[in-house]
């Protein structure tokens, strides 16, 4: 791989951000077979219920299998008490695939989920996925990493003489209509391709990704995490994957190493500029020219002016939560705003390889220069940070947010970024939308002198 | 184990860090995995605060687990009090730490020696109480630390104020609309012509709480949250409390009474004089409330005997028990609170009141006896506003727990005789207003469609005739679902497949009799 003379830094590690369980919310509506059982304490089940709001009104497919005492000093069987559980989600739910989330508690009591796991599998007839996605080791989306990495174990081996046969099953309805557009080389090329793609994005904006790389002949043979259980990708040799998500390192490694895929790495197709490069790089991978992405790139920066020209010049803050951090960041810059700092909660150099090169030209080519990255950031000291550099936006979780629009500095809360649809072409104007919002407001409104609304200053 | 979907009190390092945090200048350090410092979000998006909230975690992570916390609660507590200088370092053990059992009194201990700021460990058990109980014991453990440092030092003050005076414990953060309840109270209080000595926690400051003994008694607003720190002073200080709370007109005059009789035992010798406010109480009773008014008004006179179920935390669901029941002729057929600890004070409260008592902490059980009673209007928690919803009945808020939209910016206390008049707008907005809902329904209803939607039933072998249809059309919306379930109760009962008017007319007779 290669390395960067980038400077990384990294504080202690003292900083908000969502506990990983939150993944569940994205990931049971994004599987809409599944249910996720949470095995951990009232703390956890205190964060899901608020952290969710509303969702937890609409019958959702989750819940807590609540530790009590009992469960913790061992007097009960933890065996048979998730069992009994597991049974009553069967019968309410009747889902395809029970996953179990294990959290700091789990953890520190050494339950032994995965070990626990194939017998009440077995007698229930449901499969059992579990994944640790705990505060101990993770932080927020990487919660989804360790589903999507549990997961990879439970996809079907990959056949290459019924290959055609699993592609079809998978359902590409209109594989036909591209057969019969495309020249015999090219349909050959087709055969070949078995391209997997990482990361839960809403099915709308993965059938816009789908047909991207459509357009250049390439056809996506499944998801991680699919749109139902039972429609896992096979895996196996001769299969390529590639990551839209930049905090996906578990999963594909897990690809790489237990289930002998190749990946692709890539940028991540946020932003514009991310989108095309994104799918060079799987062009190239499959040995294909790619066609008209420039036209594309240019096309969809053309729409956007109205949004550039509010945050040229501008200033940004990432506190960092939630590891979307480098591709906002670099997508950012290319629109012309300034970074300061992008805190991150972990760096994985070797994943976000391409996607760091990609910083490094943008910033050459914006010429600025390449921002400092922080690891494990320390929010109290990046708050001293951002009093002195005062920038125009600070990417920031909502335990800062409101407290820092009171000093006078604009935020953006940064976990609509991590549900709001920002990949590919189509989405780049939300991601746009989403950061000049404050800075619209603030145009919109006349509060001479309102700027500093602090009850004391106690803080400097 | 347990399967819970939803819970209505939090886990108990929230009640620690609620009143940690609504004293002046103190800090709390959890000890806590990455991800738990939820408290700081909701404290800054639902009360919408405008300062860091001072709380912050000192992380378990594997290294923690690995060799132990050792320095690294020191080195945060002491870091914490180099920065911000806090008078106080509350150190909040969570449901993690309480299973790692690592000496956090010893932690807190030593970093007291080398900090200028108070250390104290929060004494609370997390898998024995909840978020209420915690925030009780933390306030009374916080009260009892500085008022004995005091008496050790000798400079609390025993001597009471020249005015009668009283402490209002129990006022802190995320207690839904504590700040506009903590005002009327103080209106309240300023009417009678007492003094407030102390507010506590919200907004106190440590270096004061030496002065808390010279209140002439204690005024506990809710019972959940500083009844020990009552208890405690009442022991230490013969400090009376009153721990009525003043919602609705009734327990507002009690609380009131209680009041002068405690004033009373000082009164001859320190005011020359007895005080009485039954005057004030008349007064504001029949004119500053409107609620007596609206009570004996014809508006209230459609109420009588309309349905409600009531369900919420001790304090509020039995005091709007009582005003639903006493003071505006409504029929509770269920009354209920998720406080189990405080299970015997709520039954007694409660008792004769309402049909059924329901202490459960399991919202599907309130949301199942919800539905078996089909009421006309609900009071409870955010949960419960959902459940109204689903099942199409309207729902007025009581805390708590609750959502952003009950930290209102306008003034909307429950306490005292302003909160009389909010409380009866909000029942009398929940139940269907009167004529709105009489006028519609003779004239056949303006909601047409609703009525056809209702009419799929789920009963294959029942068939409604266009004629028994378009009659029960003409029943008023808030007793037509139940009418309908009636009747096809009654025709399975005596195998009639096909319900004509004749059938309907029939049921209604069949079950009333």
């Amino acid at each position: 791989m290669k390395t960067l003379d980038t400077t990384f830094e990294c504080e202690t590690g003292n900083y908000h951000t969502f506990c990983p369980i939150s993944c569940v919310a994205r990931l049971y509506q994004k599987i809409e077979d599944s249910f996720f059982l949470v095995v951990g304490t009232k703390t956890c089940g205190y964060f899901l219920q608020n952290a969710l709001g509303v969702m937890i009104f609409a019958e959702p497919r989750y819940a807590m299998a609540e530790l009590e005492e009992g469960d913790i000093s061992a007097q009960l069987n933890d065996q048979e008490e998730l069992k009994r559980i597991c049974i009553k989600i069967k019968r309410d739910r009747n889902p395809s695939v029970i996953i179990w989330i294990g959290t700091c508690t789990t953890e520190i009591i050494k339950m032994d989920l995965e070990g626990i796991a194939p017998k009440p599998e077995k007698e229930l007839g449901v499969p059992i996925v579990v994944a640790r996605a705990n505060g101990l080791d993770y932080a927020f989306t990487q919660g989804e990493d360790t589903v999507s990495a549990a997961m990879a174990h439970r996809c079907p081996k990959l056949n290459n003489t019924i290959n055609q046969n699993t592609k079809s099953t998978i359902g590409n309805t209109d594989e036909s209509e591209t057969r019969t557009g495309s020249s015999d080389f090219e349909e050959r090329k087709l055969e070949n391709q078995n391209l997997v793609l990482l990361g839960s994005l809403p099915s709308n904006v993965a059938s816009q990704l789908n047909l991207e790389l459509k357009r250049q002949s390439i056809n996506v043979s499944g998801w991680l995490p699919p749109q139902k259980y039972t429609q896992l990708p096979s895996l196996g040799e001769g299969v390529y994957a590639c990551g839209v998500n930049p905090f996906l390192s578990r999963t594909a490694t897990t690809l790489m190493r237990r289930r002998k895929c190749h990946l692709i790495g890539a940028p991540f197709p946020i932003g514009p500029d991310g989108t095309r490069a994104w799918i060079e790089k799987i062009c190239y991978a499959f040995g294909l020219n790619p066609q008209g992405l420039k036209e594309r790139e240019e096309q969809i920066w053309k729409g956007l002016t109205e949004y550039t020209t509010l945050v040229n010049g501008k200033s940004v803050f990432f506190m960092g939560d939630n590891l979307l951090e480098i591709s906002l960041a670099r997508f950012l810059i290319r629109c012309g705003m300034i970074v300061y700092e992008i805190g991150i909660p972990y760096m994985d150099k070797r994943y976000q390889a391409a996607e760091l090169s990609l910083s490094k030209s943008t910033c050459k080519s914006m010429n600025t220069p390449m921002p400092r990255i922080v690891e494990k950031p320390d929010n109290y000291n990046q708050v001293q940070r951002m009093h002195e550099l005062k920038p125009d936006l600070a990417i920031t979780g909502m335990a800062h947010a409101n407290p820092l629009e009171a000093r006078g500095i604009d935020t953006k809360w940064s976990v609509e970024f991590t549900f709001a649809q920002i990949h590919g072409f189509t989405n780049a104007r939300d991601v746009l939308e989403l950061v000049t919002r404050p800075l619209r407001r603030n145009r919109g409104l006349s509060l001479p002198g309102w700027n500093n609304l602090l009850k004391q200053t106690i803080y400097d | 184990m347990k399967l819970a979907y939803w819970m209505y009190a939090g886990p108990a390092h929230i009640g620690t860090l609620r009143v940690a945090s609504s004293f002046k200048n103190v800090h709390a350090v959890m000890h806590a995995p990455l991800g738990d410092d939820y408290f700081n979000v909701m404290r800054s998006m639902l009360e919408r605060e405008r300062d860091f909230t001072p709380v912050t975690a000192s992380i378990v992570d594997r290294h923690v687990l690995a060799r132990g916390s050792q320095e690294k609660v020191a080195n945060n507590t002491n870091r914490k009090d180099e920065e911000q200088r806090p008078d106080l370092i509350v150190l909040t053990p969570t449901c993690t730490s309480s299973i790692l059992q690592e000496d956090l009194q010893n932690f807190a201990d030593r970093a007291s020696i080398s900090s200028m700021s108070d250390v104290i460990l929060a004494d609370v058990n997390y898998y024995r109480v909840n978020e209420l109980q915690a925030a009780d014991r933390t306030l009374e453990q916080i009260i009892r630390h500085y008022l004995t440092k005091a008496i050790g030092e000798g400079t609390l003050n025993r001597s009471i104020t020249d005015t009668p005076s009283a402490n209002i414990i129990g006022i802190f953060t995320l207690g839904s609309h504590n700040q506009h309840d903590c005002r009327e109270l103080k209106r309240l209080l300023q009417g009678l012509g007492i003094l407030i000595n102390q507010i506590i926690p919200e907004g106190g400051s440590l270096r004061d709480l030496i002065d808390l003994p010279r209140a002439w008694s204690n005024i506990i607003p809710y019972r959940e949250v500083g009844l020990m720190t009552a208890n405690f002073l009442e022991k230490e200080f013969g400090m009376p409390y009153v721990s009525i709370t003043p919602v609705g007109l009734l327990d507002t005059a009690e609380f009131i009474g209680q009041i002068e009789k405690y004033i009373n035992i000082w009164a001859p010798v320190l005011l020359q004089g007895k005080v009485n406010y039954e005057s004030y109480v008349i007064n504001q009773t029949k004119f500053v409330s409107q609620a007596a008014w609206f009570s004996k008004s014809i508006d209230c006179q459609n109420l009588t005997g309309k349905e409600a179920v009531v369900s919420g935390d001790a304090t509020h669901a039995s005091s709007i028990t009582k005003i639903l029941v006493k003071e505006m002729g409504i029929r509770v057929r269920c009354s209920g609170t998720y406080c189990r600890h405080d299970n015997e004070w709520f039954n007694e409260q409660v008792q004769g009141l309402c049909d059924e008592v329901l202490v459960t902490e399991d919202h599907t059980e309130v949301g199942d006896a919800t539905a078996r009673i089909e009421p006309s209007a609900i009071f409870g928690t955010q949960m419960e506003r959902h459940t109204g919803k689903r099942i199409n009945i309207p729902c007025g808020v009581i805390p708590s727990p609750v959502h952003i939209q009950n930290f209102p910016l306008g003034y909307r206390p429950f306490l005292g005789y302003e909160g009389t008049n909010q409380i009866a707008d909000s029942v009398y907005n929940s139940f269907n207003p009167g004529m709105e809902d009489y006028l519609p329904d003779v004239f056949g209803g303006h909601d047409t469609k609703e009525v056809v939607t209702k009419l799929l039933s789920n009963e294959k072998d029942l068939e409604w005739t266009t004629e028994s249809q378009l009659e029960l059309s003409k029943i008023p919306g808030f007793v037509r679902g139940k009418i309908k379930k009636n009747t096809e109760m009654f025709a399975k009962q005596n195998n009639i497949s096909i319900i004509t008017i004749d059938v309907m007319y029939a049921a209604k007779e069949g079950l009333s009799s």
